[in-house]
C-alpha cells in the first residue's frame, strides 16, 4: 500500500514548512487539510524527513484533537457545544444528526465518508449560539429541525456530484 | 518601505487625510458572527449598486494626492461591532448610523436613501420596547461601554493597515522606538500597572523587566491566542478586528525586553483570525515594519504564526511554547519560568491578546492617564464575551471595577425572555458562579478572587432559573476532564473520578456523602496538580456547591432537580383532569408505562418511565406535563 501512496504532495509541504521538528504540527495539519485524516503511509516518511523517530510524529498527532489517524467525511459537521451553546440546547441537535445519519459518540463517519459528525469546544460564535459548522463554514442560531434541513440539501448536494463547500 | 520616521510620519499623514476625505463611510461587521449571517454577500451588493448608481465609491483607501477632489464614499470590512445579537450589522459614518439584521434586498434602499441621499432608514434601526435608536451611540448596549481596546472594531477596515495608519497606527511603537529607551518603556508599563488580561492577572510591566534583565542574547515575545475558555471570544474579535494594534503591542515588547522575534499562537478553531494575522504581517513587511533595521533603527523583529491544533491545555504558558515547538502541549515543572526559560528554553515574555492591544494605549497616552481607568489595582478596562440566557449577547469592553449588575442589566439589556436571574458563569472551566447576591461586585482581579471566581479571560455565561447548577458543574468537569493533558496523576484521575461523581448525581443516583467527598477531591487537586488547568478544574463544582449547595440536595436526597432541567430526573405526569381517555400516549410509549381505561384518565408508570418524552408531544389535549 504505501509503494503507491503519492509523497509529491506531503514533500511539498514539508519543503514549504521547513524540514525541522518545530514545524511537525504545521505539517501535520497541512496533510490533514489535504487528505481530511492522516494516512498511516506518512509518519515513516515524516520521520525520515524530518531526522525525529516515528514515535515522536505519532506522539504529537495522537495528543491533539484536531488530528485524526481515520478518514473523515466529505462534510464535516461540528456542532458547539461550548458553554453558550450547551445552555441554549445544542445537545438535541447532536443527536437529530447522529440519528438521521446513524452515528453515535463511538461512530463519527458515515460508512460511505458522506459525512463526519462530531462536537467541538467552542467556536467563539457564542452570541449566534447555538451554532454549528459543516467544513468551518459557521451557521448560526441552529435547531433540530433547521439542522435537519440543512442536512437534507447537504445530501442532495452529495447526490448530484458532490461539492467540496457546502 | 517606510525606511525612516519621516515616511512613517508622512505616510500616515496621507492615508488619515484620504480618511477624512471620504464623504461617508459603509462599515459592514465581518467579524465571525456577522459573516455567518451573509455579510459579506452585503458588502458586495454594495459594492455593485454604487457602481451602477455612479456612485464614487473607495473599496481601499488610496495615499491622498494634493488636489484630489475627489469625496468617495469609503466601504470597509470592519471588526466585530459587538453587538452580534443584532447582526448583520452596519454603521454609516459619519452620520452613526447603525442597521441592524440587514438582509441583502435591503441594500438597495441603503444606497439609495442613506448614501445618496442622506436619509436614515428607519425600519433597520435598533428598536426596543417602543423607541427607536437610530444612531448606534443612543444605543444602551453602547452607551454604557468605555470602548479603548475594542475602538478600531467597527470603525476600520479590519484588513487594511492603511486604515490602521488613518488612525493613529504605530504612533506607540514609533514613539517608543525613538523617544524612549528600554527602562522607560517598561518603566511606563510598570507604572500603568496594566495587568495579564488572559485571566491570572499577573503584572505586565513586572513580566516584562524580568525578561529584559535575563543575560541570554535570545529572547522571544508570545501572544497567547489560544482563547479557549468555552464562551470567550474576545481576543478572537481583537484578532479578527483589529490585528495591527495587538502586534505594535509586541514590537514595542520586544523593543523593551531586547527581542527581535516573536509568535502568535491562534487556536485552530479561529480561522478568520489566522487569515487576517497573515495578511496584517505581509502588509507590515511590504511597508518595512517587519523584518530588518525597521524604520532605519537598529531594531530588527520578525514575527510567526502559530495555528494550535485543538488541545485547550495549550493556553497554559509552558504547554504553549511546547506545542510552538512541535511537541505534545504538556505544561512542565515550574521553575525554571517561562520568563527564564520558556520557547526554545529563551527568556520569553508571555502576554495575551488582549494585554497586548492595550500596551499602544499607554505609551501614547501615559501611565497616567491610563490609571485613571477603573480601580487603582486592576486599572484599565477589560472587554467581556457576554452570552447565555441574556438580552443582548455579544462582546462588549467596560471599565474594570464595573458590577455585574451594570453588565448584566444595563449593558447586556437583562434577562432573555423574562426569564429569571440564577448566575452568571465567569471565568469558564477555571472559574466560579456568582449569584444575585454579587451583583453589585465589583469586577476586578482582585474583589473577584475574593468572592471566589476570577475575572479569567472574560467569559460571562448568564444563566436563568431553568439552568440546573449541578449540570453546569458537571458540564465543566466534563470539559476539564476531556481536555487533561494526562501527564499528571490528580488532574488525569481526579477529574475523572470528580465527572464520574457529578454524572450519577445529575442521573438520580448520587448518594449522601457524593457533597463531601466533591469537595475532598477538588481540594486535593487543587492543591497536588501541575498546572493551572488542574489546580483550577474544580473551582466550578466548590462554586456551585458553596452557592446552590440545596440544589445538590434536591438531586441526591429528593432525586429531583429543581430547575426541571436533568432529563432522567423529570417525572411525567398526566393530568387528570384535562386527559380525555384517547389512549393516544398509551400507544406511542415505547416502554408500555402508560396504562388505563378508555374515556377515563390515564396514569404513567413512573418505575417503568424512561422520560423520552414521546407521550407529550403525542398528547392532544396538552394534559401531560413534565
Amino acid at each position: 500500500m504505501s509503494a503507491r501512496f503519492e509523497y509529491e504532495c506531503v514533500d511539498k509541504i514539508v519543503d514549504e514548512l521547513g524540514a525541522k521538528p518545530s514545524s511537525i504540527i504545521a505539517i501535520l495539519q497541512g496533510v490533514q487539510e489535504e487528505y481530511r485524516y492522516l494516512p498511516p503511509e506518512i509518519f515513516p516518511h515524516l520521520a525520515r524527513r524530518l531526522n525525529v523517530s516515528e514515535a515522536r510524529i505519532y506522539s504529537v498527532a495522537t495528543f491533539y484533537e484536531n488530528f485524526s489517524l481515520d478518514p473523515k467525511g466529505e462534510y464535516i459537521i461540528k456542532i458547539c457545544d461550548g458553554t453558550a451553546c450547551h445552555v441554549r440546547k445544542s445537545i438535541p441537535i447532536l443527536n437529530r444528526l447522529r440519528e438521521i445519519l446513524g452515528l453515535s459518540e463511538d461512530k463519527v463517519t458515515t460508512g460511505d465518508l458522506g459525512f463526519t459528525v462530531e462536537t467541538v469546544s467552542c467556536l467563539g460564535a457564542c452570541g449566534l449560539a447555538p451554532v454549528l459548522t459543516v467544513n468551518d463554514k459557521v451557521f448560526p442560531a441552529m435547531t433540530p429541525e433547521k439542522a435537519e434541513k440543512l442536512l437534507a440539501e447537504l445530501q442532495s448536494k452529495r447526490n448530484t456530484g458532490g461539492a467540496q463547500n457546502a | 518601505m517606510l525606511d525612516s520616521r519621516s515616511a512613517l510620519r508622512t505616510t500616515r499623514e496621507a492615508y488619515a487625510k484620504s480618511f477624512q476625505n471620504e464623504k461617508k463611510k459603509i462599515l459592514i461587521c465581518a467579524g465571525t458572527g456577522c459573516l455567518s449571517s451573509g455579510s459579506l454577500e452585503i458588502y458586495e451588493r454594495l459594492i455593485a449598486l454604487m457602481k451602477e448608481k455612479n456612485i464614487a465609491c473607495a473599496v481601499e483607501l488610496k495615499r491622498e494626492t494634493a488636489g484630489d477632489a475627489l469625496h468617495p464614499v469609503g466601504i470597509k470590512r470592519s471588526g466585530c461591532h459587538g453587538f452580534c445579537e443584532m447582526g448583520p450589522l452596519i454603521l454609516i459614518e459619519p452620520e452613526g448610523y447603525l442597521y441592524t439584521k440587514v438582509k441583502l434586498e435591503d441594500c438597495e434602499e441603503i444606497i439609495t436613501k442613506t448614501i445618496a441621499g442622506g436619509d436614515v432608514v428607519e425600519r433597520l434601526v435598533y428598536h426596543k420596547e417602543g423607541v427607536s435608536y437610530t444612531r448606534r451611540n443612543e444605543i444602551p448596549f453602547y452607551e454604557k461601554q468605555t470602548r479603548q481596546v475594542l475602538e478600531h472594531c467597527g470603525q476600520i477596515d479590519a484588513t487594511s493597515i492603511k486604515e490602521y495608519f488613518a488612525v493613529g497606527g504605530y504612533t506607540a511603537f514609533e514613539k517608543a522606538l525613538f523617544d524612549m529607551n528600554a527602562d522607560q518603556i517598561i518603566a511606563e508599563i510598570s507604572n500603568s500597572n496594566l495587568r495579564g488580561r488572559g485571566g491570572g492577572g499577573f503584572p505586565a510591566g513586572r513580566k516584562w523587566s524580568q525578561v529584559s534583565r535575563q543575560p541570554e542574547g535570545q529572547k522571544y515575545i508570545v501572544c497567547n491566542g489560544d482563547e479557549g475558555d468555552p464562551g470567550a471570544f474576545m481576543d478572537r474579535s481583537v484578532m479578527e478586528g483589529d490585528p495591527h494594534r495587538m502586534i505594535e503591542g509586541m514590537l514595542i515588547a520586544g523593543l523593551a525586553c531586547g527581542a527581535s522575534e516573536g509568535y502568535v499562537y491562534v487556536r485552530a478553531e479561529y480561522p478568520m483570525a489566522v487569515s487576517r494575522l497573515k495578511s496584517a504581517i505581509a502588509q507590515m513587511r511590504e511597508f518595512g515594519l517587519l523584518g530588518k533595521n525597521i524604520l532605519g533603527t537598529n531594531f530588527s523583529f520578525d514575527l510567526h504564526i502559530n495555528r494550535g491544533a485543538g488541545a485547550f491545555v495549550c493556553g497554559e504558558g509552558s504547554a504553549l511554547t511546547a506545542s510552538i515547538e512541535g511537541k505534545r502541549g504538556m505544561p512542565r515543572v515550574k521553575p525554571p519560568r517561562t520568563v527564564e526559560q520558556g520557547l526554545f528554553e529563551k527568556p520569553t515574555v508571555l502576554n495575551n491578546v488582549e494585554t497586548f492591544a492595550n500596551v499602544p494605549l499607554i505609551i501614547n497616552r501615559g501611565a497616567a492617564w491610563y490609571k485613571t481607568i477603573g480601580p487603582e489595582n486592576s486599572p484599565g478596562t477589560k472587554a467581556f464575551a457576554l452570552t447565555g440566557n441574556i438580552e443582548n449577547t455579544g462582546l462588549i469592553e467596560v471599565p474594570m471595577g464595573t458590577t455585574l449588575r451594570e453588565v448584566i442589566f444595563d449593558v447586556g439589556g437583562g434577562m432573555r425572555g423574562g426569564g429569571q436571574f440564577k448566575a452568571v458563569q465567569i471565568g469558564g472551566p477555571s472559574g466560579g458562579c456568582l449569584t444575585a447576591e454579587h451583583l453589585d461586585l465589583p469586577m476586578d482581579f482582585d474583589s473577584l478572587k475574593k468572592a471566589g471566581a476570577m475575572i479569567g479571560s472574560g467569559g460571562l455565561v448568564v444563566m436563568d432559573d431553568t439552568t440546573c447548577m449541578v449540570e453546569i458543574a458537571r458540564f465543566f468537569m466534563n470539559f476539564t476532564q476531556n481536555e487533561s493533558c494526562g501527564k499528571c496523576v490528580p488532574c488525569r484521575e481526579g477529574t475523572k473520578r470528580m465527572l464520574a461523581i457529578l454524572q450519577r448525581i445529575v442521573a438520580g443516583e448520587g448518594r449522601e456523602e457524593d457533597i463531601d467527598l466533591l469537595l475532598e477531591l477538588a481540594d486535593t487537586i487543587s492543591e497536588t496538580a501541575l498546572c493551572g488547568l488542574g489546580k483550577t478544574a474544580a473551582f466550578p463544582v466548590i462554586s456551585t456547591i458553596r452557592s446552590f449547595r440545596s440544589e445538590y440536595e434536591a438531586h441526591i436526597r429528593d432525586k429531583k432537580c429543581p430547575a426541571g432541567s436533568c432529563q432522567k430526573l423529570k417525572q411525567i405526569r398526566i393530568e387528570a383532569a384535562k386527559c380525555k381517555g384517547c389512549s393516544k400516549c398509551s400507544k406511542i410509549c415505547p416502554v408500555g408505562a402508560i396504562s388505563g381505561k378508555i374515556k377515563e384518565p390515564f396514569v404513567i408508570d413512573q418505575a417503568k418511565c424512561i422520560k423520552c418524552g414521546a407521550c407529550l408531544t403525542a398528547c392532544p389535549f396538552k394534559a401531560i406535563a413534565a
